[in-house]
């Protein structure tokens, strides 16, 4: 007897089956009634199907690939623990880039996992549904892969262990934290800007360039194949953001004035998380792969700027923060380091002064500015540390109520002179760092007025370690923040003197010589 | 007017109102043009504090760190809350000298302008 053999379904029919079949219409309640989020927002969608889906992938085609890296993964991150990959690094300094990392980046995946996983329940429409839920399981492996590519580092140095106790504590991650509370309480679509595209189209680069490719020039194999091996899902990312925004503005021409001021606020608020990124590549990475603004230039700038004339099409201008990101492309990373290095007790990291050849790298790489604004006060800085004055400053920081970052941004204009903006709300007056923000505070008022401050409730009374009698005579809110964030004291400090910098070199001594 | 678009009503108190410090306020400091100390510093005292416990102990003992300190004139120093210019009086409590919640004290030191001038 002759077997039946099916034919095998082509790529077409086997997507059609495996994402836009597995929809159905509702039957018991209306549409609005199990898809409320995606009117509130006021954005118009009248089809559904005009949905296209640039990949093309399906789920058993996505476990197959991602199984595969998987495993190639974990095979490199093995033999790069084994054999003590950590002391092939360029200098112990580095391993400071993998402590911030870890607390502000890993966390935020998670985040991304959960508002994706919300997208995937909110969106109607098949197909942005199966690929909201695809990322969704992405970032959740991001989160994970990058831990897991730490975790070796945790086991040597310092301050690495209690990240997850800190993201929602500690005063220096309040902006990503803040950033991700912002996008996920948005709506659907309002989070497909902010996320989609403004941080995986617009700005991933600038933090993939230097984690990525930093890791590569200073000998972190574990870090880089975490880059390498999540690429090709940033790929799929930033090209599911641009589908969303363009299938907005095709379904209806009421969308655009939203759109825009999504993209407007996003691509500020995403340019105000990285000012930390730029300091680590310019001020934390020992050997250097670009200055921050040359990475700028080239990957905001540059590309940014052709995408925006993509869109322009559509009606679609370049985001109004543009200019000011230019302009603070050249300052930005030298005011986070001093913001940083003035707080040797309040991070699990070190920080430390750049050598006098890192100075001229930076000289060179910032020719308009550093010399004239930065290197006076840090060679002043690392006077007063050899003499024994290294420095401390113990007070609390102002914050933006919208971005979070301390207020330590110029005026636009004058790099000499701080920028203060201010609004007033319901009797209360609120502080923000630039423009930008403030126009994010007067869209939204209602919001922001919830913005966890570090320095506010640690006066507040309400950042105690446990067992703090709040009641006592001689108690006094917030001086007990440290143990509050479970901050590793060996962790804290200058680079120089601490454990890190002495096991390194023990280590790498016992490593190469008899 | 407000953009936010909400499915349910919407309203949470601010995080920073005035009765959760329990008879203190906010009040934030700022050195014009000493930008080491990177962005002010944030106190919560009771309104009734004289403004010289401000400047004799928790500007002195953040501020006193940088060289320029000791050079202050006093009698030329320009203070502003916020944007606007005033003339607290060091005798008089923040509330007597106007000085409310989450107010933000600027003021600059004429002739100094920072480590080698640059602003910080």
């Amino acid at each position: 007897m002759d077997m039946k053999v099916a034919k095998k379904l082509g790529l077409k029919e086997r997507y059609s089956l495996m994402t836009r079949d597995l929809a159905w219409d509702t039957t018991f309640h209306t549409t609005e009634e199990v898809f409320p989020q995606t009117t509130y927002e006021g954005i118009k969608i009248h089809d559904w199907d005009k949905w296209e889906d640039p990949f093309r992938l399906t789920m058993d085609a996505y476990w197959k690939y991602q199984a595969e890296k998987e495993r190639k993964l974990y095979a490199i991150l093995d033999g790069f623990n084994q054999n003590n990959g950590h002391l092939s690094v360029t200098d112990a300094r580095y391993i400071n880039v993998l402590k911030l990392f870890l607390g502000s980046t890993p966390p935020l995946e998670l985040m991304a996992a959960r508002g994706f996983s919300m997208m995937g329940r909110q969106m109607n429409g098949a197909g942005p549904r199966v690929a909201c839920q695809m990322q969704a399981v992405d970032e959740y492996r991001h989160f994970q892969t990058q831990i897991h590519s730490i975790s070796n580092y945790n086991k040597y140095y310092n301050g690495m262990d209690e990240f997850a106790h800190q993201q929602s504590r500690m005063w220096y991650l309040s902006d990503g934290k803040s950033f991700f509370d912002d996008a996920i309480t948005a709506g659907p679509f309002e989070f497909m800007v902010a996320i989609g595209f403004a941080f995986e189209y617009v700005l991933t680069n600038i933090l993939f360039v230097p984690f990525i490719s930093g890791a590569a020039y200073n000998g972190d194999m574990a870090a880089m194949t975490v880059g390498f091996s999540a690429q090709s899902d940033e790929a799929r990312h930033m090209t599911l953001g641009l589908e969303c925004i363009k299938f907005m503005l095709e379904q209806d021409p009421d969308n655009l004035p939203i759109v825009q001021r999504w993209i407007d606020k996003w691509t500020w608020r995403g340019t105000r998380k990285l000012a930390s990124v730029g300091m680590m590549m310019d001020y934390m990475l020992p050997k250097r792969i670009m200055s921050f603004k040359e990475a700028w230039e080239m990957y905001v700038e540059d590309n940014g700027g052709s995408l925006f004339k993509d869109l322009a099409r559509y009606g679609i201008t370049i985001p109004k923060c543009f200019g000011q990101t230019i302009e603070e492309k050249e300052h930005v990373t030298h005011q986070s380091w001093i913001g940083f290095y003035m707080k040797p007790d309040a991070t699990p990291f070190h920080t430390w002064i750049p050598s006098p050849d890192e100075m001229d790298w930076l000289s060179e790489k910032y020719p308009n500015t550093f010399d004239k604004y930065y290197r006076p006060v840090l060679e002043h800085l690392d006077a007063q540390e050899k003499a024994g004055n290294r420095y401390n400053n113990k007070t609390q920081p102002m914050n933006c109520q919208v971005c979070v970052s301390t207020m330590k941004f110029n005026e636009p204009g004058d790099p000499m002179e701080m920028c203060f903006r201010e609004s007033e709300y319901k009797g209360e007056k609120f502080h923000t760092c630039s423009d930008h923000c403030k126009e994010i505070f007067d869209n939204e008022p209602e919001k922001y007025v919830q913005t966890f401050i570090s320095s506010h409730q640690g006066l507040q009374g309400n950042c105690e370690p446990d067992g703090v009698d709040v009641n006592a005579p001689d108690y006094k809110p917030g001086s007990q923040m440290l143990d509050y964030w479970k901050l590793d004291k060996r962790a804290t400090g200058d680079f120089n003197g601490s454990d890190d910098q002495a096991n390194f070199a023990k280590w790498r001594e016992q490593a190469t010589k008899n | 007017m407000t953009m936010l678009k909400t499915l349910a009503p919407y309203e949470f108190k601010s995080s920073d109102a005035l009765e959760n410090y329990k008879g203190k306020q906010l009040l934030y400091v700022n050195w014009e043009r000493h930008r080491m100390f990177s962005r002010p510093f944030v106190l919560a005292l009771p309104p009734e504090t004289p403004f010289s416990v401000i400047i004799d102990q928790y500007m002195t003992d953040c501020f006193s760190y940088h060289p320029d300190w000791k050079q202050i004139d006093w009698k030329t120093v320009v203070w502003q809350n916020s944007n606007t210019a005033f003339k607290p009086d060091r005798n008089k409590s923040l509330k007597e000298n106007g000085i409310g919640h989450k107010d933000l004290i600027r003021f600059r030191t004429p002739g100094l302008d920072g480590i080698a001038g640059t602003g910080y």
